[in-house]
């Protein structure tokens, strides 16, 4: 080997791929492949998708489509669901976790992942805060044109996961209550709980006392639509609360969701948010057949599986739910 | 504005400092479920200690438990009892006796099993009962080593007692979880924890100097002489087995307490 290595093979050794070049160097070269193939092989092993910091960063050549996820389990369901149904038309996919928006928008942005599933109320609020449109289809029209280019969302499905106000099916029975406005009345007699910012927020107690007169009597400081909330509502020490509609916790204890008339909680519609480069027809043909058959029920299904005592592994119930629904 | 900077405003901030979600409110709060939880763990752990230390009977079962006990994660604990018995003060206070009870338990029984067995020889010589032994001798003894054990109990349950907030109860937890929760801008939610944890870290030190005090004060001087006084909780031997008195004789004559 030459003293002088050219200028390319110099910049390889600055980046630690230049294999060989003092017996030293070589040694930890060949330790920090080693270490390298180890710990893609420990990520490879790591379940639903390595960590933000498996493989490289930067764009993914042009045949690969990467899939981020955010950090609770529907998120990363609805990506293998996209993943299993792309890899199934003979494209090669990768999975991340990405942990939240803050995260993942900008690895969107920067080319990192290419395709995150997403919900279009939130995301909407994400592009524009001044957004005002809850119902459905003025959310994906709004969040149509708020999505800043070359970020594009596909077809939005019927599934949605939004926060809604909650009762057990007694209380609803004596108030005869279907909608949060047949609740109202009542309101001054009941104790609400959900999470800290659920008191403050527009759409939450604020939202409900301008949108419907309801004035709860207390609030109850909770956790975030989890098994704190869900306990509380069964042994009365709330009457309402905010819990999520794909929740399975709900039908298992005989919970029921308020209809939400005024649209107080804006619409939350699963949809794919995907890099434009990176959508060919095929693609999105594909991510739009999933929307289609994806409803609030199926996803409140697909949660339950998920939560089932064995613990299932999200793959392999996103390849049951897109066999069953003729996608596979 | 920096954390830092925002963090004295906060301070300085007078609506922090008053109302039902004010630092003083907060604050009693969490020496309220502290407290309770240090005493339902001192009457369940002090006096099996001493007795089990006293008798050397079961002492392989007091570690195992305080060993076992100290590694069961709180918050998991919490929402679990709180998903069986449901949303209360029990749950609050039983997953916080559970962080007192080790160190409390390991305190006086390794204090008792500690004590001079020369000194409790010459108590029995000198024709005291059993009873006599336990609570005029091998209790005073015991106590630099309950002490630590007092000392390191509290520390934890008042670093812990913020788990309470998780499950709609108050205290200094409160701040972290809301701030987290319901603070939109990112330097608010981290001011607000950020208070919420120094306001953690000030109570926990603050009744670790007054410990300290009080310890003093109990202590008898003859179990502060050089090599014995200077015990603290890192030193404490937990072991099952005595260790092995009746045939060391020890140079320095340990104190009795008059």
């Amino acid at each position: 080997m030459s003293t002088e290595p050219p200028v390319s093979e110099r910049q390889r050794a600055r980046s630690g791929a230049n294999v060989g070049r003092r017996a030293t160097s070589s040694v930890r070269a060949v330790l920090a492949v080693g270490l390298a193939a180890g710990l893609t092989l420990l990520s490879a092993c790591g379940g639903g998708g390595g960590g933000p910091l498996g493989g490289g960063s930067g764009p993914s050549p042009a045949d690969t489509i990467r899939i981020g996820s955010a950090d609770f389990p529907e998120s990363a369901l609805l990506a293998d669901i996209y993943s299993v149904a792309l890899q199934a038309k003979g494209i090669t996919t990768e999975r991340r976790s990405l942990g939240s928006r803050e995260t993942y928008i900008p690895a969107l942005r920067d080319g990192s992942i290419d395709l995150i599933p997403e919900y279009t109320g939130t995301l909407l609020q994400y592009f524009d805060q001044q957004a005002t449109p809850t119902a459905s289809a003025e959310v994906y029209a709004a969040l149509k044109t708020a999505v800043p280019a070359p970020l594009t969302v596909l077809e939005m499905a019927a599934a949605e996961d939004k926060d809604a106000v909650v009762v057990t099916r007694e209380l609803a029975a004596r108030y005869n209550a279907r909608t949060i406005a047949d609740l109202a009345p009542g309101c001054r007699e009941l104790v609400f709980g959900g999470p800290s910012e659920f008191q403050t927020r527009p759409d939450g107690i604020p939202g409900l006392r301008e949108r419907y007169g309801c004035e709860f009597k207390s609030y109850v400081k909770l956790d975030t639509g989890g098994p704190v909330t869900v306990r509380a509502l069964k042994d009365d020490t709330v009457q309402a609360a905010d819990l999520f509609t794909t929740n399975p916790a709900l039908e298992e204890n005989g919970l029921v969701v308020l209809e939400d008339p005024k649209n107080n909680f804006a619409a939350q519609n699963v949809v794919p948010l995907i890099n434009s480069t990176k959508a060919t027809e095929g693609i999105t043909q594909t991510l739009n057949a999933i929307s289609a058959k994806l409803t609030t029920e199926g996803l409140v299904e697909l949660n339950r599986k998920l939560n089932a005592p064995d613990k299932p592994n999200s793959e392999v119930v996103a390849k049951e739910w897109l066999s069953a629904n003729g996608l596979g | 504005m920096t954390i830092l900077s925002s963090v004295l405003a906060w301070f300085a901030d007078p609506v922090h400092w008053s109302g039902p979600e004010g630092v003083p409110a907060r604050v009693l709060e969490h020496v309220y479920y502290g407290a309770l939880a240090l005493l339902v763990g001192a009457l369940l752990a002090v006096p099996v200690g001493l007795l089990v230390g006293h008798t050397g009977r079961g002492g392989f079962l007091v570690v195992g438990l305080a060993n076992w006990l100290r590694s069961l994660p709180d918050l998991g604990l919490l929402i679990l009892l709180v998903l069986l018995v449901g949303i209360g003060l029990v749950p609050v206070v039983a997953a916080l006796v559970v962080l007192a009870v080790p160190p409390l338990l390991a305190g006086a029984y390794a204090g008792v099993r500690n004590t001079d067995r020369a000194v409790v020889d010459a108590a029995r010589g000198m024709g005291m009962r059993e009873h006599e032994v336990l609570l005029r001798v091998e209790l005073p003894n015991a106590l630099p080593l309950l002490f630590g054990g007092l000392r390191s109990a509290v520390l934890q349950v008042v670093a812990t007692t913020s788990v309470a907030a998780y499950v709609g109860f108050g205290g200094l937890g409160r701040f972290l979880i809301d701030g987290f929760r319901a603070q939109a801008d990112p330097i608010a939610k981290y001011t607000e924890m950020t208070a919420g944890v120094l306001l953690i870290a000030a109570l926990a030190l603050l009744l670790e100097a007054v410990l300290a005090g009080v310890q003093r004060a109990v202590v008898s001087p003859g179990l502060r002489a050089p090599g014995r006084g200077a015990r603290s909780p890192a030193d404490m031997v937990l072991r099952d087995d005595p260790p092995c008195p009746l045939t060391e004789t020890k140079p320095e004559t340990a104190g009795v307490n008059p």
